[in-house]
């Protein structure tokens, strides 16, 4: 096919030409969600593993509605960013619709679920092989966390990329909340969606080359970083 | 033990920093809620440096469908509005969102089809015979069913022909134009669009114009000042000041020297 060829070629050729437009493009996408995955992470990996832990009435629910949230549509939860943070809505005052932040936000709401949900489960199943240890040792449930969250930590690493590959790839919610503007909230996924709007479908899969890419790179990186970090430590 | 964490740790959250320090940085812009012929066809890439190099107000475009675009106005999103729906935006301004509405430029709808007219609407003397034939012969007519200004018009259009739109060939598809136009080249149906976007449109396959030139093909952009009134936190003096530059001398021959393959698209018409 035509396009598929112009599409590599497209790509190569942006990347060649190292165009300020696209570089703004990436960095941006590259910006907001590692961040949101920053923010999601801080919250969801002690979340997920208090949850791992603590044995209360309504637990079941709580893992079950996690579980469910992973599979939530980016479009909903964009439109509930975008509800919240509409001029009209209650948290209008901040005016933060159609910025990177808004986006940020939204992204946190779906990558949250997915590393808490993920670190619930590794923990348990960790806290499951090591519970004599611990209990030995004399460690309150609270101390346990940070422990098991780094005795844990090589298979956190791929439930962060998981929650990584959602933010990156979603296009719903970024695009309500962020409105695409042109050198504000423009991201990759935006970019792609607003060239295949425009039948330009060699740019909108050169682009698509691009993003994926870098996400690609990033979890080479990731993947380096575990496997030094695992030789180590023997 | 963990320094490449550290590291790493500590570089993301410099970056955040110097992201959200930038980010604080620029105040002078204005949101402008407009559609996706307008941003679709480069209108927007082409006149609005020349209004910035003028005021120094940068217009933030977010390009959706008119609905939309009234909705985002109406909750005070956005501080001003460049749309295409005249009924709709009489309505708006009627309704207090709006303190003003002026007529800035039109171009008009053509109907595209695939290129051996089954329903042989190139023979048509009007637009009302051509929507009659493609309804009569139940050739696929692909709608974008979204509520945009072209939504509007079109279903304006059936009404006239005394026809109601539906059935296995009428395709409501709740996208904007380039997607609808994406889908119908792949399924070799009839759509309307407006002349901006098919002509900026890279993608036609077998799809080429079949129709234009009636009068009732017109298609009105306005533009909309939003209520400070109703909304006292928009940046009301800078939108103004955009407002008037549209319908201004320089505004005007901007959109009228913005071309597509030597063909102008828009026609500058305020009074």
């Amino acid at each position: 096919m035509p396009t598929s060829e112009n599409a590599f070629s497209t790509a190569l050729a942006l990347i060649l030409s190292m165009d300020s437009a696209l570089i703004s493009i990436v960095t941006l996408s590259l910006q907001v969600s590692l961040m949101a995955v920053l923010i999601a992470s801080l919250l969801a990996l002690p979340l997920g593993a208090a949850l791992a832990l603590w044995h209360f009435p309504g637990r079941n629910a709580v893992i079950v509605a996690l579980n469910a949230l992973m599979g939530l549509p980016p479009v909903v939860a964009g439109l509930c960013v975008y509800l919240l943070l509409s001029r009209a809505g209650p948290l209008g005052e901040w005016g933060l619709l159609f910025t990177p932040s808004a986006m940020v936000i939204a992204q946190v709401i779906l990558v949250l679920p997915i590393i808490a949900a993920l670190t619930r489960q590794q923990v348990e199943a960790l806290h499951g092989e090591y519970a004599e240890q611990l209990n030995s040792l004399g460690l309150s449930r609270r101390r346990m966390i940070p422990t098991l969250l780094w005795d844990a930590r090589f298979g956190l690493l791929t439930v962060i990329l998981a929650g990584f590959g959602r933010a990156s790839a979603e296009v719903g919610a970024v695009m309500i909340v962020g409105g695409n503007i042109d050198g504000v909230t423009r991201v990759m996924t935006t970019s792609i969606v607003l060239e295949t709007s425009k039948g330009n479908l060699p740019m909108a899969l050169g682009l698509g080359i691009i993003l994926l890419a870098l996400v690609t790179m990033i979890n080479a990186i990731a993947h380096m970083i575990g496997e030094t970090a695992k030789r180590r430590l023997g | 033990m963990n320094k490449t964490t550290t590291l790493i740790t500590a570089s993301v959250c410099t970056t955040a920093l110097a992201w959200s320090a930038s980010l604080l940085a620029d105040d002078d812009f204005i949101t402008l809620a407009s559609t996706t012929s307008t941003e679709n066809s480069g209108l927007f890439d082409a006149i609005i440096p020349t209004f910035t190099e003028a005021t120094g107000i940068d217009v933030r475009v977010v390009a959706v469908g008119t609905g939309q675009a009234f909705e985002i106005g109406r909750r005070g999103d956005a501080d001003s509005l460049l749309v295409h729906d005249t009924a709709g935006e009489a309505q708006f301004v009627a309704d207090g969102y709006a303190t003003e509405r002026l007529d800035v430029m039109y171009n008009d709808f053509v109907i595209v089809g695939p290129s051996d007219d089954p329903a042989g609407i190139s023979h048509s003397e009007t637009v009302i015979d051509a929507m009659q034939r493609i309804a009569k012969s139940e050739s696929p007519f692909a709608s974008r069913g979204d509520d945009s200004g072209t939504n509007r018009a079109e279903l304006r259009l059936w009404e006239d022909a005394g026809i109601t739109p539906q059935g296995e060939w009428y395709r409501e598809l709740g996208s904007g134009m380039g997607p609808t136009l994406n889908t119908a080249a792949g399924m070799d149906a009839y759509a309307m669009t407006d002349r901006a976007t098919w002509v900026a449109f890279d993608n036609p396959q077998n799809l080429t114009l079949l129709f234009e030139g009636d009068e009732a093909l017109f298609n009105q952009y306005g533009s909309l000042l939003l209520s400070a009134e109703r909304h006292p936190h928009l940046k009301h003096d800078l939108a103004a000041q955009w407002h008037q530059w549209l319908v201004s001398e320089q505004g005007q021959q901007a959109i009228a020297d913005f071309e597509v393959d030597g063909q102008p698209l828009f026609f500058p018409n305020a009074e």
